[in-house]
């Protein structure tokens, strides 16, 4: 049981009538990563979370966490999890402190003495006796985030946190969750936002229309991505002929008056050797490595229909 | 569960829709004397006691029992028993609490013992305010039982507080299917509209002719079964089958509102 990893999921399949909102989805986040589901809204990412918490039942697969199934072990197999998704909810009603309270308890022996030290640590020890109800969203935010760390987890679910935040906010929650890293919680982070994911996140799982179609670190899918190139010639007609002739380079094509290509580093270096034999100049010869981005919508979006919206309940 | 009931219990004292319905419980008997007082002439005397209004104040909340069944207690009963779920589910705060330490037969049984308490607390704070405002315009006096014998005041009081006690088993058992209904429509004003009418059908089912075979085990006679306390000997043949019948009309709705709870999906909410 020690050696489970905090989170595994196996062919993960969840249906609505005919809509298919999470396919067959493998992935296992290992201790230490602070690990992004990363995808467009409605890829299915909220559906996933909502089965790993035990929230609703796959229609098929499981979830394990640290070895645990939600479904078969019911609230034990949530000892060390926390989180929240689609955003924290609490009862307006209620103040801070006594929301908390009521989590704590229910949380069970110990938790309770902890609900100052989470709510200083969000910054709301001061708001703690305002009813929820009277809250910002960026303080609902952070007060989600202290409910979690109530349980003292080990595995942490978050479902698009800064989503609604404003920049300093988003800012502040992103300083958080490196924090937390820091302190060696296991994160899930779920996000839509790229850049979020590659500024916290050291192992990705793109989702596309409710299936996985990438596993793995940035730095990866970045080198997965043949690199192009941009040639700068005098005889930008010229140059591109020489270029088609190297073996190793391909996708020839002018643009701009520039000749671009994809081509290998031995490749490339062979390419220069022709040029200089065929008499070309050339002003520059520049690597162009496929952005993050390129990559993240060629995935999430080649040959793809609009997704479908997620469903908002069973 | 003791942690989920007291926090089911806080949670009701936070909300204004407990007090709309304690405040009716407690205004109704009030209400009632007010009216029977500037009234000229005796009182309702077509139902058990009527004509006692004016002799004692212990007939007081025996009437106001008997009113009070065809629809103000199952409405005060429905506002929370309707809402207790439902209301989680539109707030989204079902999934905050089903995602701690606590299984979903525990928060449910929080929850159906809350909304137990809460109906029996207004029942019961209906038959106090009864007792108190008919005793103080109309007095303490011994009561004339159903069966003509005279009855002393404390004895008349045994006689209510168990009258309460068989009158609450039908309340419960509308509050159990107000728990279903909260349970399976994830909404609250469905479900306290839902409850009140399944109440006043089971009222509706027993004055429409032909249905006299069936009138004895309709919920809503059930809320009758008291009259036996105030007849000389006691009957005890109503009482017993409200026990059986209730036992029933409370354990199925709230059996099947158990697995929905323990079986739905918790999403969008």
């Amino acid at each position: 049981m020690s050696d489970a990893p905090p989170l595994a999921a196996r062919g993960l399949v969840k249906r609505y009538g005919g809509l298919v909102a999470v396919d067959d989805v493998d992935l296992t986040v290992e201790a230490g990563d602070v690990f992004g589901y990363l995808g467009p809204n409605g890829a299915g990412k909220t559906t996933s979370l909502r089965m790993m918490l035990g929230l609703i039942r796959p229609t098929s697969g499981c979830v394990e966490l640290f070895g645990r199934d939600p479904l078969l072990a019911g609230a034990r197999a949530l000892d060390g999890v926390a989180g929240f998704v689609e955003g924290p909810r609490f009862y307006p009603y209620l103040s801070a402190r006594e929301n908390l309270e009521l989590l704590a308890d229910y949380d069970g022996a110990g938790t309770r003495a902890r609900v100052r030290e989470v709510l200083e640590l969000v910054e709301l020890a001061d708001r703690a006796s305002d009813r929820v109800g009277g809250y910002s969203h960026g303080m609902k935010q952070r007060l989600g985030i202290a409910a979690s760390l109530l349980r003292r987890p080990r595995l942490l679910l978050l479902d698009e946190p800064t989503t609604g935040l404003d920049p300093a906010g988003m800012r502040d929650m992103r300083e958080l969750v490196r924090r937390l890293a820091a302190e060696r919680i296991t994160i899930l982070l779920s996000s839509h936002l790229l850049y979020e994911v590659e500024e916290l996140c050291n192992r990705v799982a793109i989702v596309r229309r409710g299936r996985v179609v990438y596993e793995g670190t940035l730095s990866d899918l970045k080198a997965t991505a043949a690199t192009h190139y941009r040639l700068r010639a005098a005889d930008a007609e010229t140059a591109a002929r020489a270029c088609a002739t190297v073996g190793g380079i391909a996708d020839v094509r002018l643009e701009s008056g520039d000749v671009r290509f994809t081509g290998g580093d031995d490749a490339v270096a062979a390419l220069t050797v022709a040029l200089g034999r065929a008499g070309i100049g050339f002003t520059a010869l520049v690597p162009e490595t496929a952005s993050l981005e390129e990559l993240f919508l060629g995935l999430t979006e080649e040959h793809d229909a609009p997704a479908a919206a997620e469903p908002e309940a069973a | 569960m003791g942690a989920v009931y007291r926090w089911e219990i806080r949670k009701l004292r936070a909300q204004k829709r407990t007090y709309l319905g304690l405040g009716g419980a407690i205004l109704v008997p009030i209400i009632f004397v007010v009216g029977i007082s500037t009234q000229h002439g005796g009182g309702p005397n077509d139902i058990p006691l009527g004509r006692a209004i004016r002799d004692t104040g212990l007939a007081t909340p025996f009437l106001v029992l008997f009113f009070m069944s065809i629809w103000g207690l199952p409405l005060i009963t429905a506002l929370v028993a309707g809402d207790i779920v439902a209301a989680e589910s539109h707030n989204g705060t079902l999934k905050t609490i089903l995602t701690r330490s606590r299984d979903r037969g525990e928060i449910f049984a929080g929850k159906a013992f809350a909304a137990a308490t809460y109906t029996l607390l207004a029942l019961l704070a209906m038959t106090a305010v009864g007792v108190a405002a008919g005793t103080a315009e109309f007095g303490w006096h011994p009561l004339v039982s159903l069966s003509g014998t005279t009855v002393p005041p404390l004895k008349s009081l045994g006689l209510l507080a168990a009258s309460t006690a068989v009158y609450a088993w039908p309340l419960l058992a509308i509050a159990a299917f107000g728990l279903l209904l909260s349970t399976a429509t994830r909404n609250s004003a469905a479900s306290v509209v839902g409850t009140l009418m399944f109440a006043l059908l089971m009222q509706l089912l027993g004055a429409v002719p032909g249905t006299e075979v069936i009138r004895p085990y309709l919920l809503g006679e059930q809320f009758s079964a008291w009259h036996g306390f105030l007849r000389q000997p006691t009957d005890w043949a109503p009482v017993i089958r409200a026990a059986w019948l209730c036992a029933l009309y409370a354990g199925v709705p709230l059996f099947a509102a158990y697995l929905v709870f323990l079986r739905r999906d918790v999403a969008g909410e």
